[in-house]
């Protein structure tokens, strides 16, 4: 349990020459992913009965409900500015007929996820990490284990499966917001109804189009849940180390949803074309 | 719980050589001592010798760097985590400093260790009552949140909570700190009710040596990381150990001193 996440952390603070550091870096970023790795195995052997179900809701309405706002919020913006940039650039171009299909299917193939996954991460992650921090540092996990109550099945299982299942969700209201929002901004410059709008979007959609961008969001899911957990778990050092975990899982989750999506995206190109 | 008192070992804890050391500080040096059945044993030394250290590693929260550790004759060093939970059902716990969880109320506390029995959800609310009581807790505090209530009542809602199961072995850091003397009367007597009733094993840290004098069977005295001394109170007292006896505050040491 070495201190983590000054891994990947500029490696100015640390004593020693600068080939040294390199070398401490690789191999804490190494350890960390060991740890991580022993982490998801010990988290796979928790989903056995009994299942914490009332915990479960609660953790979805946490991650979910108290999400949707800001998610919604998020993807009206997104499809205001897309309606607004792409009008532009598709004049110039003389396509104008195709705003409504290029704002579909970039919001529901890309940003839709993307804008929600990064959400997810900074609102969802903040808070595991804090929250599963502070309850290291005040031995209140600790004290689940030896009440025999798993913390892994109680907190962790809870709180990872939660994201994982309203991230689908979230996406879909998400992109929902932006189409709606990205209409309202088309319709105002030149009128058109939304009927005529969606038509015209989603003509000639194909299955393949946007199934495989949403379930994505399951991974993106279970990366910040994870990602937040371990981070929480592995707290020490008093309340400033409850100020690193939180930090460290906004960071690292939202750069591994970033990471995971060229993946997710090169891999679904692969399968479908 | 039924009573399994014809066997020795039912609920006895056994340390033989137990070393702990942080980094290169070395915390345990080689302790042994052995609780048997329906034994209370308070453990003393002074503030940092690791008193507490000692009590996490006999619930498995720490591992041991060497030494074995018999709870109920089972090895529990090097245990995985089901197997340790399935020994931890039999034991209570209480934290130092409660380690009450912070989201839940008083009384969600006392429930949290009962939530995988087969207890209604009538029988619950009941026990919960009954062992918030027991530890002298007025009903009108069951609903409070732990930021809510006194650092003493906070203390007796966490030993609340370590009873919860109806363990065998009682691991209690500190059980009367903090709380003024008749209420810390009263957690000694609920210890001692509970030897007499259940015949419970506890291994008791505490500085309250009135306390100590009263419930436990033994004393067991730790300085600098060793075991210094051992035996009922009175051993203690006259024993030719000088730390022992200054710990105990024997008289004539202090007017030798002098
Ligand atoms: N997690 C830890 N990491 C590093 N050192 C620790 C850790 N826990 C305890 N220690 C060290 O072990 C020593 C013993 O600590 P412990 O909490 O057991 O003392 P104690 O005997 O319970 O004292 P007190 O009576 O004040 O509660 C201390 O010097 C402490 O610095
Ligand atoms: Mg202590």
């Amino acid at each position: 349990m070495t201190g983590s996440i000054s891994t990947l952390a500029p490696p100015a603070a640390r004593p020693g020459g600068g080939k040294n550091d390199l070398k401490i870096v690789v191999v804490s970023v190494f350890e960390w992913f060991g740890e991580l790795g022993i982490f998801c195995a010990r988290l796979f052997r928790a989903f056995t009965s009994p299942y914490e179900v009332s915990e479960l809701i609660h953790q979805c309405d946490e991650t979910g409900s108290k999400s949707l706002p800001l998610v919604a919020l998020a993807g009206a913006a997104t499809g205001v500015v897309l309606s607004l940039q792409t009008r532009d650039s598709l004049i110039h171009f003389g396509a104008k007929s195709m705003l409504p299909a290029i704002i579909a299917y970039s919001v529901i193939k890309e940003s839709g996820p993307v804008i929600t996954g990064l959400i997810v991460s900074g609102r969802v992650g903040a808070g595991i990490g804090a929250e599963l921090g502070s309850m290291r540092v005040t031995e209140q996990i600790d004290a689940m284990e030896v009440s025999a109550v798993d913390p892994f099945r109680f907190l962790v299982a809870t709180r990872v499966l939660a994201c994982v299942l309203m991230m689908p969700l979230l996406t879909l209201c998400a992109d929902a917001c932006a189409i709606v929002s990205g209409w309202i901004a088309d319709t105002l410059a030149e009128p058109i109804s939304l009927r005529h709008f969606l038509d015209n979007g989603f003509k000639g959609a194909r299955f393949s189009d946007f199934i495989p961008p949403t379930l994505k969001t399951l991974g993106f899911g279970f990366i910040i849940g994870i990602v937040a957990c371990f981070q929480g778990m592995r707290t020490s050092g008093g309340t400033e180390g409850v100020g690193r975990a939180a930090t460290s899982s906004v960071v690292l989750s939202s750069l591994f949803v970033i990471l995971a999506d060229v993946i997710f995206v090169r891999l679904i190109l692969m399968i479908y074309s | 719980m039924s009573q399994t008192r014809s066997n020795p070992n039912a609920a006895s804890v056994e340390i033989r050589d137990l070393r702990k050391s942080f980094g290169d500080q070395k915390v345990l040096n080689g302790i042994t001592f052995i609780v048997s059945h329906g034994r209370t044993v308070a453990v003393l030394g002074r503030s940092g010798t690791g008193k507490s250290v000692l009590l996490k590693l006999l619930v498995g929260l720490q591992a041991p760097d060497s030494g074995s550790i018999r709870v109920a004759g089972e090895e529990i060093t090097g245990l995985d985590p089901y197997a340790l939970n399935r020994i931890r059902k039999q034991m209570g716990f209480l934290f130092q400093q409660a380690a009450l969880y912070d989201s839940l109320t008083v009384a969600q506390n006392v429930a949290f260790p009962l939530r995988n029995t087969t207890l209604s959800e009538n029988d619950r609310q009941e026990k919960v009552r009954e062992l918030l009581s027991s530890v002298g807790l007025k009903e009108e505090h069951f609903a409070k949140m732990p930021a809510e209530i006194s650092g003493g009542m906070q203390k007796r809602v966490g030993l609340a909570r370590a009873l919860a199961l109806d363990p065998a072995i009682l691991l209690l850091d500190e059980p009367t700190a903090g709380l003024d003397p008749i209420s810390a009367a009263e957690i000694g007597n609920l210890i001692t009710e509970l030897k007499r009733r259940r015949g419970i094993t506890a291994v008791v840290v505490t500085h309250d040596i009135q306390g100590a004098k009263t419930f436990s069977d033994t004393l067991v005295l730790l300085n600098d990381g060793h075991l210094v001394a051992q035996g009922t109170f009175d051993d203690l007292r006259k024993s030719k150990n000088e730390f022992a006896a200054r710990f105990l505050g024997n008289g004539d040491h202090v007017s030798n001193g002098r």
